[in-house]
């Protein structure tokens, strides 16, 4: 059957990404009048889920608690699930966890607004998450007080029940819940002391591990919808270009119309679309479509041109393009009368995100709501800029959070989530948006390339004198949020130089944005990744220059200033066998890299072995982390996460880099933008510093370190310094 | 029209002959265990046993398969395979999955493995798994796979 085509023009009247704030607060969900003792009886006897608050449901078999933050991998649901059960009387194998839909009660504290991100979640939820299971405990036991006409102070809360001995009366929290949830929310709940802890601290199992092992977990690309069609995407090849022409006649049938089962080809700002009753057939009908693009202002861009430009913006004409972030002390006078200095430039490339899950949502628009299934970092922003392309009202518009098959920083974009909404509102049906490997690698919000130069001196003792550092390159903030730059400097470009773990006296740290017309975004770690690569590469020059052992010379900058970053930088020397030479290997240069980094209240050191053999070829033998993060809620799943974001920043150094000619991005799937196979990751220790400082990040802690502890290790093994990524784009045979 | 075995069931669909068997699973057979991630053979996301043999799904027509036994994460729902209930429950002792989205592909990979090599070195675990977990779980996969070939036992 042929269908009449249906070409689609579509301009959202939303240009610019919108940011939803949330409170920030801690909001119970339902405030509802208390019921009077005979309707609290009635309401006795419920089995099903239900919510005491918005945190928290109970039945007669378990509890669920609910995220508001979404399950990346980190193992936030869990880890969340912990700090509720924790002041629960419950059993741990009762316990589950969903996502919270889209509510602005669920803002994320640190961040504002429904998202997960920055490494934040359980520094931003550890307190309120814990109230939450302790209002909840109140409100259960207030329930059973009001129902059995008795005291609080009578009841016995165990493993979901609650009894009151003198009678022998005793019901599950889920006959109370409904009752519980109309008492009186308490105000300042007491929470258990942290020597009584009996979950917060334990290596529990992960409660997402049995969907995902039978491959029951419902990531974005699995939601299945009544009369759900599936679209495919093709964008402009240059960022900022949109299509111009386009012509189906490839496409249409004898009959003038398209093939059974393609609804309709539709042009998006910068793209276009083909949607159809199965994603191969959409992707399949969007190959006959020819597109001829306006390709815009970036179209001659190529990466030689983007390092010229770079470079220059080191030494800007005009001085007021140099943004000063940090100036304490005379660094300048500082380094000039240091006893040796060092000076270097460094260089980053542009990165992609790669997540394994590509690109896609699920969207059903009616003439009145509209409705998102989608694996998202970024609830929070899409009611408005939903709302504002559609003409609909934000309360109109809901946010569900699927399993996320990766974020890593490239999910807060809300690109997809609009276009699938578009798409749904064009064909009136249901649709679900996949983009192919290439348009996720070619059309990515990229790690910022980015130039550094820096010098420091260090005093007879061996102790920082000054430090001066500035970087040039895109600004992230410029394009998401441009009110969060403060006199011209982009926090997150030089995030890691002044925080740095080494005392110095004097520091000048300045930024100069240089546009590139290629679009950065966060990216694991964000600018901790770039500058703790610059910052540890300094060090080690200076530690070479000395002649000076790489981690004895740490140890002698950090002095007694820095005792956490001590205690991790000395347990990796200790565990990594620093001290004993490394058994040599016929064919094979050898060598240890150190490098430690501090962020988001956590510090780390990896110490990484490698082998380069004359050949050039490069072993990764072992690396070994030690990390402190505070006070930790599920051990196992820090380890793990220090591990893979270990891994991650080891694949972006050995081999990643997205370079651009003609405007378009070279890359374009896992054969050129390559990431570490099992065969060659090395083996990963991690070990864990218990410590009482407060929770600190975990998710991005791994990624800073990787970088500079793989060149230090090239540098020990080879006398080669390299001061770009990636790794591979050096020659490491000898001589 | 094609026709398979699908998880020990046959089935026959109607679609383009150069349709992927990946894109027949998920949609036509709506087992949706069998991931997309690359689309060209590179990330192991949508791997399926056929006849026995390791494939990635995305790269083999519907048509190449005609007549073949496909098995699929969900063919093991029932746990009659003792290899794979040995692999899946390796899988949690070793609290491998972070974001998931690998795994299903990685199981079938390492069912294969363990029915052809019982008890792998890690040089032949490097050379059967070469699927990608860009979260970097390859530690415990590797260990997960010696403890399903010790029988479920600590490496
Ligand atoms: S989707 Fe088939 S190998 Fe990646
Ligand atoms: S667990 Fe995320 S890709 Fe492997």
């Amino acid at each position: 059957m042929t269908e009449p085509p249906r070409i689609v023009n579509l301009s959202p009247r939303l240009s610019r990404r919108a940011l939803l704030t949330g409170s920030g607060a801690l909001v119970l969900g339902m405030h509802l009048p208390l019921l009077g003792a005979g309707e609290a009886e009635a309401a006795i006897g419920t089995n099903s889920l239900v919510p005491v608050n918005a945190w928290l449901k109970v039945s007669a078999t378990g509890v669920s608690v609910v995220s508001p933050a979404s399950e990346m991998g980190q193992g936030v649901f869990t880890a969340l699930a912990q700090l509720v059960a924790e002041e629960l009387e419950i059993d741990w194998t009762s316990v589950r966890a969903e996502m919270a839909p889209f509510d602005p009660v669920y803002a994320n504290p640190i961040l504002g607004g429904m998202r997960s991100g920055g490494a934040t979640s359980i520094r931003a939820w550890f307190l309120p998450m814990r109230k939450a299971g302790a209002t909840a405990r109140q409100m259960l036991k207030a329930a059973a007080a009001q129902v059995w006409r008795v005291s609080p102070d009578s009841l016995v809360l165990t493993t979901g029940l609650i009894s009151h001995p003198p009678s022998g009366r005793e019901a599950s929290y889920g006959a109370l819940a409904q009752v519980a949830s109309r008492q009186k929310v308490p105000v300042e709940p007491p929470l258990r002391d942290s020597g009584r802890w009996t979950l917060i601290g334990r290596s529990l199992p992960r409660l997402d591990s049995p969907d995902k092992v039978t491959g029951r977990a419902i990531f974005g690309m699995d939601v299945r919808l009544p009369g759900q069609l599936y679209a495919a995407i093709r964008h402009c090849p240059v960022y900022g270009g949109a299509p111009a022409r386009l012509d189906d006649s490839a496409l249409k049938t004898s009959g003038g119309g398209y093939p059974a089962g393609v609804t309709a080809v539709v042009t998006l700002k910068d793209a276009v679309a083909v949607v159809a009753e199965n994603w191969w057939l959409a992707r399949s009908a969007l190959a006959r479509v020819a597109v001829a693009w306006a390709e815009g202002a970036n179209a001659g861009q190529t990466s030689a041109a983007i390092d010229a430009a770079l470079v220059r913006a080191l030494d800007p004409k005009d001085p007021r393009a140099v943004a000063i972030a940090v100036n304490r002390g005379d660094a300048d006078r500082a380094i000039a009368g240091a006893a040796m200095t060092v000076e270097a430039v460094y260089r980053q490339p542009f990165l992609a995100h790669a997540a394994l899950e590509p690109i896609n949502a699920t969207a059903s628009v009616t003439a009145s709501d509209c409705e998102l299934w989608l694996p998202t970092q970024d609830q929070g922003q899409y009611p408005r800029l939903i709302a504002d392309a559609l003409g609909l009202r934000p309360e109109k518009v809901r946010v569900n959070t699927t399993y996320v098959g990766g974020g890593f920083g490239r999910r807060f974009e809300a690109d997809v989530g609009l276009q699938a909404a578009l798409l749904s509102k064009a064909v009136g049906k249901p649709v679900q948006l996949i983009w192919t490997r290439e348009e996720d690698i070619r059309h990515d919000y990229y790690r910022p390339a980015s130039i550094s130069r820096v010098a420091l001196g260090v005093d007879v003792l061996g102790r920082l004198t000054g430090w001066r550092h500035r970087v040039a390159g895109p600004s992230i903030l410029g394009r998401v949020n441009p009110g969060a730059i403060r006199d011209g400097v982009d926090k997150t470009a030089v995030q890691g130089i002044a925080d740095q773990p080494y005392p110095v006296p004097a520091l000048h740290v300045d930024f100069v944005r240089a546009e590139t017309g290629i679009p950065v975004g966060f990216w694991r770690s964000v600018g901790h990744g770039a500058n703790g690569f610059v910052v540890e590469s300094m060090i080690d020059e200076a530690a070479a220059k000395l002649g000076r052992d790489p981690w004895r010379f740490r140890r002698g900058v950090l002095a007694d200033k820095a005792p956490r970053a001590l205690r991790v930088l000395d347990l990796a020397a200790e565990k990594s066998d620093w001290t004993t030479p490394l058994p040599a290997i016929t064919g094979a240069r050898r060598g240890r890299g150190i490098a430690l980094h501090e962020a988001y209240g956590s510090v780390i050191a990896v110490v990484l072995e490698v082998s380069v053999f004359h050949d050039g070829r490069l072993v990764l033998d072992r690396a070994v982390a030690a990390f402190d993060c505070g006070q930790m809620v599920n051990p196992d799943i820090v380890s793990g996460q220090v591990a893979g974001g270990l891994l991650f920043g080891l694949s972006a150094a050995l081999t990643g880099k997205i370079t651009f000619e003609r405007g378009r991005a070279m890359q374009s799937n896992f054969q050129d933008c390559r990431a570490l196979t099992m065969a060659e990751a090395p083996p990963v220790e991690v070990h864990l510093v218990s410590s009482d400082e407060p929770p600190g990040g975990v998710s991005e802690a791994g990624v800073p370190p990787a970088a500079p502890a793989l060149t230090n290790a090239i540098f020990a093994a080879t006398g080669k310094r390299l001061r770009a990524l990636p790794v591979l784009d050096f020659d490491l045979r000898d001589g | 029209m094609v026709s398979l075995t699908v998880n020990g069931k046959t089935v026959s669909v109607e679609t383009s002959g150069d349709t992927p068997l990946l894109w027949v699973l998920r949609q036509h057979f709506k087992l949706q265990g069998t991931k997309f991630g690359c689309g060209i053979g590179q990330c192991g996301a949508c791997t399926v046993l056929v006849n026995g043999a390791v494939v990635r799904a995305c790269s083999v027509t519907i048509a190449a398969v005609d007549g073949a036994t496909v098995q699929t994460i969900e063919g093991f729902d029932n746990g009659g395979d003792a290899i794979a209930e040995r692999v899946k429950a390796a899988w949690i002792a070793e609290q491998v999955p972070q974001c998931g989205y690998c795994v299903p592909g990685m199981i079938l990979s390492t069912v294969a493995l363990l029915r052809k090599i019982p008890n792998p070195t890690d040089t032949e675990i490097d050379g059967a798994i070469t699927n990608l977990c860009r979260c970097g779980t390859y530690d415990r996969i590797r260990k997960a796979i010696h403890r399903a070939a010790a029988g479920g036992a600590a490496p």
